[in-house]
């Protein structure tokens, strides 16, 4: 799922200080997953906002709305029936929301409420890791299932270096190895020599470097 | 500058049972300041960050949890969980330059014991202290 966590209050409140009326629209996709941009966590932002504008002398109305996905074009035209009902939108969703109202909805300044923050899963309650990078050009069959462009510090493509220690990276001895649990998992599979095939000079034209990327699928355009 | 605070208490069930016996009217003899406005609520791990920050709406200059002992609670993790949203709403309070000390949790014994009466007295002394909340 796409991870994201709320922007310090200062900075939203910044944002629409000057705002009568406020939608706080929230996203039921991935960022209610991770708690961060959902309906509840939208109630509660509204509530913050409410109180950070009053203790400024100010008073806003606020509006809570919520979309299915803020990522797709029939989803985004129900904001037509909170029209009128707002000067400005907060969206809570990631960034990918944010610019799908800018691009549909010319008429509506929209802010976002979330920094998006990577591609992530949850394995402990209340924790989220990156685990993708959305490079565009997955290697994991090679390394176990284990993506070193996204969990190594370096994102070495011939790892591990120098920093390696106990299976610790040297960044922080909270974070793992990602080369060293490669290691481990291709041993286990007894293909350990894997390791020793040195992997060329990586393309990076997939990963946005190339500019802004897009997808078509002809068979579903009609 | 004194003033009488309005302080809203969300208390468990099970701890604030006898503190609510006879209207409350053995909890007034022990001195329980009268600017306390108890709310009973089955499990204080049912209480939501917006709970809490709707009675900072509603006019509260503080607010507090009270709810099982930690290692006790009739239901298991309820006081544990209402003690990480109390944590999440001083932090949001922090973040509005509001003093985060206008909002507290208390884990307490079942029944109308001391610390009941002792802790409603901190929390109204403190936030005499603090003033008038801001919103």
């Amino acid at each position: 799922m796409i991870v994201a966590e709320r922007k310090p209050m200062a900075e939203i409140i910044g944002m629409v200080k000057d705002c009568k009326k406020v939608l706080v629209l929230a996203c039921r996709g991935c960022v209610t997953v991770c708690s961060a941009g959902g309906e509840r966590e939208a109630e509660i932002l509204a509530s913050l906002i409410r109180l950070g504008m009053k203790k400024d002398g100010k008073k806003v109305e606020i509006t809570i709305g919520s979309l299915v996905r803020q990522c797709d074009r029939e989803y985004i035209d129900e904001i037509d029936q909170w029209k009128g009902q707002y000067d400005a939108v907060v969206s809570t969703a990631c960034g990918v929301g944010v610019n799908f109202i800018s691009n549909l909805r010319k008429d509506t300044m929209v802010y976002p409420a979330l920094n998006t923050t990577f591609f992530g899963g949850s394995a402990e309650q209340g924790e989220w890791t990156e685990q993708c990078a959305g490079c565009g050009n997955c290697i994991l069959h090679l390394t176990g299932g284990l993506c070193p462009v996204a969990r190594c510090a370096k994102s070495l493509m011939n790892g591990p270096c120098g920093g390696s220690v106990e299976g610790k990276c040297e960044i922080n001895k909270d974070v793992e190895c990602v080369w060293q649990s490669i290691h481990d998992r291709l041993g286990s599979f007894d293909r350990a020599a894997q390791m020793e095939v040195i992997t060329p000079i990586r393309d990076w034209s997939t990963a946005g470097h190339g500019g802004p990327r897009k997808t078509v699928r002809d068979d579903l355009t009609v | 500058m004194s003033f009488d605070p309005a302080i809203t208490l969300f208390s468990c069930h099970y701890t604030s049972q006898q503190s609510c016996a006879e209207e409350g009217k053995e909890l007034q003899q022990l001195g329980f300041p009268s600017t306390i406005n108890l709310v009973r609520v089955p499990c204080t791990g049912k209480l939501q960050v917006t709970t809490l920050l709707q009675a900072f709406e509603d006019g509260a200059d503080g607010v507090y949890v009270v709810g099982c002992p930690e290692d006790g609670c009739h239901n298991v993790k309820g006081s544990a969980r209402a003690a990480k949203r109390v944590a999440a709403v001083r932090a949001a309070l922090e973040e509005l330059g509001v003093e985060g000390e206008r909002v507290e949790m208390y884990h307490l014994p079942r029944g109308l014991h001391p610390e009941f009466v002792e802790k409603g007295k901190e929390m109204d002394s403190r936030i005499r202290d603090l003033g008038p909340s801001p919103f």
